[in-house]
């Protein structure tokens, strides 16, 4: 509600004659330097004494316009542009823009290059909770969960290190399936990073999960109703904290999720504990996920055979998959050429970013740390 | 609903709607002024039901602007893209779903930073990502930047 | 032998005496010598202070570490114990930057309020038997009030910084340490209620027969449990750290402070940490007095002859752990939750148990 007020209650910037605020009001700069954004998020916050009235958030201090970048790069190169998008399921997005130039080409990838690219997808989901697990009992004020966290996440790198080359963005997927065979200790270093996860895992919930201070700091705080998470486009564990259904794994399979046996983690109360139990569960998910498909890694071909020069058809295509933090979309139009036409990633953070502002109306400032943890953000992936 | 089915109402509603199945999803192609009478009985109507835009975005045809809606139902799982086309390229304006979408809001900023389509009826337009200073609109195709590398 | 025993038990009184009559045959004049004994007092309690802030600096990364399953620091120094000191040339070294608009008196005022309010209250300490500063007869009085003073230079630092958030960080602790400043005095009080005297000297005689913990049953056990959740608040160490708060205000108070200035603060909560563990340690634990069980006179004995800044110094580190202990295990509370807690369950419980203690006195029901 806009309140008509007299202008000597306006603060103006001498300069530009700017409104800076009005009188009464008491605005601070969440960022784009500062400790709980993970990055260089800016929120702008409208606070009455401790509580927050109005959230407004100021992107673009890493937008590198990977989409306009994305225009002048080939079907091969641009997949790797999105690894920086969002660098902690670097591995899904890559699969994502595979998915979508094989949807386009009709191309079928061979079955040993499915099971690799699921089980890094979960691996890399897996390391992506740990790391927001770490985080979030880190902006809560806990220092000491980053470390348990990390033990897990580094033998996860470890793996990624041995068979991809790389630890963060590992841009092992081309179009047709994955760019080399698997590394021989892959199977066994896997199966000893599931035992640790499972024999730890208890760790967590007694460092963390069971303790009464973080509990009340995320029981009934940042509430988000099952219509807002639709209307705001949520996604991954922050919608379905929500009670909303929308595993892309479940609703519209790839790379045979299908064939696999694992459940979409619902939890209805939608607030932080809620949001924060998702992904704990679905850590398990994961483990049970990949250790269906460990053992039974069909033999044969890792990558089909695509000519050099990937041409796609006319015509728009949208493939979509589940990250760690929720759908990302490709949109690729095409007009025959070798780059694509314009290419658009619809990202899971930019929408879960929008619905902030809703989960923290009325809250304490550390109640909108403890949003932010749960909703984890990745800040690349909003600005693209 | 089916393809087919969602174009024989689409059809009923929107007279100049023109469809396009190659895809995926079923393409309703409509001018800009008919967005918000074909959208707003996609969103409020039980049997449509488009609760979820998952993706918003635009595409310069250099001679037209083009708004794509991936819109799809939480609760009858049908998909369909809207595409408004956008012919004045040097003023382009389109009604906003804001009102309809919350998500809309900020995906409208962010397409009036990098497209330059003025969005009617927005409650806070504003470029997102560029500085107020910036000029020109980077994702137009006749964009060009005295620093950009071509290569 | 006799020496030796004295050298032991009574170590710190004996080397005060003597130093005392060596003085007095050095100089004649009484006031010189009251000057020059100050002076003494003085630069050995500063001297003190450094060391055990270097070892509490120290003792505290290696307690994060053991709890957070890594090692700590390992490579200046014997076990990374110079590791401290490196890190004290490092924050001498740094310019101290005062922001361009700041009130520049007060906020280079603030840190040496805090420093000084904070040494202030370290007067009254019993370090060892008969090894006293200041017996002064208001002993528990006088701390209490000398570190609510520490709020002020708090407050000083977050308004003159010209920050919000630092603004924000210094309003939460003016609202928390007056809060937690009740509880504290409630639970004081109980064992004031119970030796019958605010000098620090007589609470720790009166518990030459038993400390109070274990003779005040449990209202006195309550008392002690709240004395450290709330001095733990009082001084604004995690998981009541709010002022700070690096997550949410991105250091509270002293955003904005660099170099020795941001040291002082430092300086000053190890100087805290010290202060109120010893406190919880004179007051509850005993202070200097040996442990004794009942009449076996044996054992009495033994314990008798480790030496009494031993004992002190070993309940003070004991407490300190705790509250470190505290620190890396805890995640932090909302600042409602923080007043909601002193205010809702600490302080009607300090003082029901404040009532229990005073029926416990008059009745004599403590050992």
């Amino acid at each position: 509600m806009q309140m008509t007020r007299k202008p000597s209650d306006i603060t103006t910037d001498a300069k530009s004659g700017e409104v800076l605020h009005h009188e009464g009001e008491f605005i601070i700069n969440m960022g784009p330097q500062h400790p709980a954004t993970h990055g260089v998020l800016h929120l702008k916050i409208w606070l009455e004494g401790e509580t927050i009235k109005k959230i407004e958030p100021h992107l673009g201090y890493i937008h590198r316009g990977i989409e306009k970048m994305c225009e002048r790069l080939s079907y091969r190169q641009f997949i790797f542009s999105t690894s920086r998008m969002d660098y902690l399921s670097a591995h899904i997005n890559n699969q994502a823009c595979a998915l979508a130039v094989e949807k386009a080409l009709g191309l079928e990838v061979p079955p040993r290059a499915k099971a690799i690219r699921i089980i890094l997808a979960e691996l890399t989901r897996i390391a992506s909770h740990e790391l927001w697990w770490a985080c979030s009992g880190l902006d809560l004020g806990g220092v000491t969960p980053f470390f348990y966290a990390f033990r897990e996440r580094e033998a996860i790198n470890d793996i990624m290190e041995e068979t991809c080359g790389a630890r963060l963005t590992q841009n092992f997927i081309v179009p047709g399936g994955v760019m080399s065979d698997l590394h021989h200790n892959f199977q066994k270093r896997v199966k000893r990073v599931l035992t640790q996860i499972k024999d730890n895992l208890h760790e967590y919930d007694e460092i963390l999960t069971g303790n009464i201070i973080f509990q009340n700091r995320l029981k009934e705080v940042g509430y988000l109703s099952r219509e807002d998470a639709i209307s705001y486009g949520c996604t991954g564990p922050a919608a379905r904290g929500s009670g909303l259904s929308c595993d892309i794994r479940k609703l519209y399979p790839y790379d045979g999720y299908e064939k696999l046996d694992f459940d979409e983690i619902i939890f209805n109360e939608g607030d932080c504990w809620a949001r924060y139990r998702v992904r704990m569960a679905e850590i398990l998910q994961s483990v049970h996920i990949i250790e269906q498909l460990i053992d039974s890694i069909p033999d044969g071909e890792f990558q089909a055979k695509t000519k050099n020069v990937i041409k796609l058809p006319k015509g728009q295509f949208y493939q979509r998959v589940e990250t760690a933090r929720g759908e990302l979309g490709v949109f690729i139009v095409s007009d025959g050429a070798a780059t694509p036409y314009r290419c658009k990633f619809r990202s899971p953070n930019f929408s879960n970013l929008s619905a902030i502002p809703q989960m923290a109306q009325g809250a304490k400032i550390g109640d909108l740390v403890a949003i932010m943890a749960t909703v984890d953000l990745v800040i690349p992936d909003i600005d693209r | 609903m089916t393809k087919e089915e969602l174009k024989y109402k689409l059809g009923e509603i929107s007279r100049e709607a023109a469809f396009d199945e190659t895809g995926e999803f079923l393409n309703v192609i409509i001018p800009s002024p008919e967005l918000l009478p074909l959208i707003k009985p996609l969103r409020l109507n039980k049997e449509f039901y488009f609760d979820y835009l998952f993706c918003i975005t635009c595409v310069d045809w250099k001679d037209y602007l083009s708004m794509v809606y991936h819109l799809t139902s939480t609760l009858h799982r049908h998909t369909c893209v809207v595409q408004a086309t956008i012919t004045d390229v040097h003023c382009p304006q389109i009604e906003s779903v804001s009102g309809i979408w919350k998500t809309a809001e900020l995906n409208e900023n962010e397409i009036y930073d990098l497209f330059g389509v003025t969005f009617l009826n927005h409650p806070n337009l504003r470029r997102l990502f560029l500085g107020d200073q910036w000029k020109g609109y980077p994702l137009r195709k006749d964009y060009t930047d005295e620093h950009m590398i071509l290569l | 032998m006799e020496k030796l025993h004295l050298l032991f038990v009574f170590s710190f009184s004996w080397l005060a005496s003597h130093l005392n009559m060596w003085l007095r045959t050095g100089i004649g004049n009484s006031f010189l010598l009251l000057v020059t004994e100050m002076l003494i007092a003085g630069i050995s309690l500063l001297a003190f202070l450094v060391i055990l802030c270097f070892f509490l600096g120290y003792m505290e990364r290696k307690v994060a570490a053991f709890m957070e399953i890594r090692l700590g620091p390992n490579r200046v120094g014997p076990k990374g114990s110079l590791q401290i000191v490196a890190d004290t040339v490092k924050l001498l070294f740094k310019e101290g930057l005062t922001p361009d608009g700041s009130d520049k008196f007060l906020f280079n005022l603030a840190p040496f309020v805090v420093v000084v309010t904070s040494m202030l209250a370290i007067a009254p300490l019993a370090f060892a038997r008969d090894f006293q500063l200041w017996d002064v007869n208001i002993g528990i009085f006088y701390v209490t009030s000398i570190s609510s003073m520490a709020v002020i230079g708090i407050l000083m630092a977050g308004w003159s910084s010209s920050n919000k958030y630092s603004l924000i960080g210094a309003m939460r602790s003016g609202a928390q340490i007056v809060s937690y400043e009740l509880s504290i005095g409630l639970s004081l009080i109980s064992i004031v209620i119970l030796s019958g005297s605010l000098r620090l000297s007589d609470i720790i005689q009166s518990q030459a027969n038993g400390w109070w913990i274990f003779k005040g049953h449990i209202p006195v056990l309550i008392s002690f449990i709240i004395f450290i959740i709330a001095s733990t608040a009082e001084i604004n160490r995690a998981p009541f750290d709010l002022t700070e708060a690096e997550q949410e205000l991105t250091g509270g108070f002293h955003t904005e402070y660099a170099g020795m200035k941001f040291a002082m603060f430092l300086l000053s909560e190890y100087i805290n940490l010290f202060i109120v563990s010893a406190i919880a340690a004179t007051i509850f634990l005993g202070g200097w007095m040996p442990f004794h069980i009942g009449n076996l006179t044996g054992f009495n004995h033994a314990m008798d002859y480790i030496p009494s800044s031993l004992w002190f110094f070993g309940k003070t580190f004991f407490i300190i752990f705790i509250i470190m202990w505290f620190r890396w295990t805890f995640p932090r509370l909302r600042i409602d939750q923080l007043l909601n807690l002193e205010w809702k369950y600490l302080l009607p419980i300090s003082m029901g148990n404040t009532l229990l203690v005073s029926a416990m006195a008059v009745f004599g029901w403590y050992l």
